[in-house]
């Protein structure tokens, strides 16, 4: 077990009936890390989530969360865990104080003082009713809450889901906030490009129930790229190019997206004969799109360890 | 003179690049001079609302390329750069950008002459830093 972990699964697996929801996840999360945890809807990301919290009993495979096994976390590992999820248990009657009241009897480590930071970040009045709260505000009190007890581990699923602007630009200020401590880990999932660009220094994607990256933001932004190819006439077939993602075609010209971009890429290139051949930076959310859309070849794992040549 | 740094998310260019790539200019047009602070790593990051370790990566890189140093408990600086490459390496750096650029105006129809009045108009926009060129020291 790396002690440098603070979530590490082998094999980890869970079917609903016959239908794999996370098949085979190696998944390894560095502390200290802001690490997003990406993919398509329904994809297995909320079931991962649930399995690591010990709220979902896995089919098979191994996890564990902060030197525990998942499948049997005592109450003391969970006081450490900070998760926010949409269905944040909150009573209408009870005003913005009292929540936090509330909650910080279950916390011996609650720290008042983050609680009223970041329901300040957010413009809750600690008089107002839960029941009188916008989506945002809801957002923010949710935040307050799992941010006072000083979990050690924050595991925020999908946390940016129907924010305005304002709310999630706080959010986001919050998550950068909590990377004042260095020992504390952030695991989030998001649809949010822009947030993964901002906050993660790590990215796993899962597809299909595959994890297929699983690795620093910047090995995945370097490990996919796209080459512009021109030629004279007609541009020649495309057969095996090693980690050929997309191929775009058009007049005169090629644009390929590749991932393990290398020499054995380079050369297999090169054979095409183009008269020019150009490297085109791309986005975070075009080398997210040209990995996950449905063109392309798609058995690439792409990890740290597992980094081919 | 102080310098201020923007960032985009969604660009082709990955945020630490920003960072550096703004620096250098400011650098090299005059803007920020030998001695001017930069925005302590953290301070940055929060005002940018990026990682820390983002700034750093960039802080990291253009501390190695001699352009900026940190000095203890005072915070982070612009230096005179010493000369990091031989006129050689220099230009085996530079050629490539040159023909990118000139590949570019090609394909886009503008005549060499258009090129370099463009280019001429540009140098004319940057000035010297002070204490006189950075590579003659």
């Amino acid at each position: 077990m790396n002690e440098q972990s603070v979530i590490q699964t082998r094999g980890l697996t869970r079917y609903f009936g016959a239908k794999p929801a996370v098949h085979d996840l190696n998944l390894e999360v560095p502390r200290g890390s802001v690490f997003a945890f990406l993919g398509r809807n329904g994809s297995g990301k909320t079931t991962t989530i649930r399995m690591l919290l010990g709220l979902l009993e896995p089919t098979r495979g191994q996890g564990s969360i902060l030197g525990y096994d998942i499948r049997t976390l005592p109450p003391e590992a969970r006081a450490r865990i900070g998760y926010l999820t949409e269905e944040h248990q909150l009573y209408g009657w009870m005003s913005v104080k009292e929540c936090g009241g509330f909650q910080s009897q279950f916390y011996p480590r609650w720290n008042e003082k983050i609680f009223r930071g970041v329901i300040g970040h957010f413009s809750l009045k600690p008089a107002a009713r839960v029941k009188d709260l916008s989506r945002g505000e809801r957002a923010g009190l949710c935040l307050g809450l799992t941010l006072a007890p000083e979990p050690e581990l924050l595991i925020l699923d999908d946390p940016a889901m129907g924010l305005d602007p304002v709310a999630h630009r706080s959010l986001i200020e919050s998550m950068i906030y909590l990377t004042r401590r260095s020992d504390r880990t952030i695991f989030f999932s998001s649809h949010q490009l822009a947030d993964v660009e901002r906050v993660a220094d790590y990215v796993a994607i899962l597809d299909r129930s595959v994890l297929r990256v699983c690795c620093s933001l910047e090995t995945f932004r370097n490990s996919v790229q796209q080459v512009r190819l021109r030629f004279p006439g007609v541009p020649p077939p495309v057969q095996n190019i090693p980690g050929l993602l997309q191929a775009f075609r058009a007049e005169g010209e090629l644009r390929l997206t590749c991932v393990h971009y290398g020499a054995a890429t380079e050369q297999a290139l090169r054979a095409l004969a183009p008269a020019q051949m150009e490297m085109v930076p791309l986005s975070l959310e075009d080398a997210f799109i040209s990995y996950l859309g449905e063109r392309g070849e798609k058995s690439f794992i792409l990890s740290e360890t597992e980094a081919q040549p | 003179m102080t310098i201020n740094l923007n960032i985009n998310t969604g660009s082709n260019t990955p945020i630490y690049k920003q960072i550096t790539d703004q620096v250098r200019m400011a650098v090299a047009s005059g803007r920020l001079a030998v001695d001017d602070q930069l925005p302590s790593i953290r301070a940055l990051a929060e005002r940018l609302v990026i990682n820390p370790n983002t700034v750093a990566r960039a802080y990291a890189d253009l501390a190695r390329e001699g352009l900026i140093e940190s000095r203890a408990g005072r915070g982070v600086f612009v230096t005179r750069k010493r000369k990091m490459f031989t006129r050689e390496e220099g230009w085996r750096r530079l050629e490539p950008l040159m023909d990118a650029v000139i590949g570019e105006a090609m394909v886009l129809d503008f005549t060499p002459q258009e090129l370099r009045e463009a280019i001429e108009k540009k140098l004319g926009q940057w000035k010297p830093q002070k204490g006189g060129s950075r590579n003659d020291e």
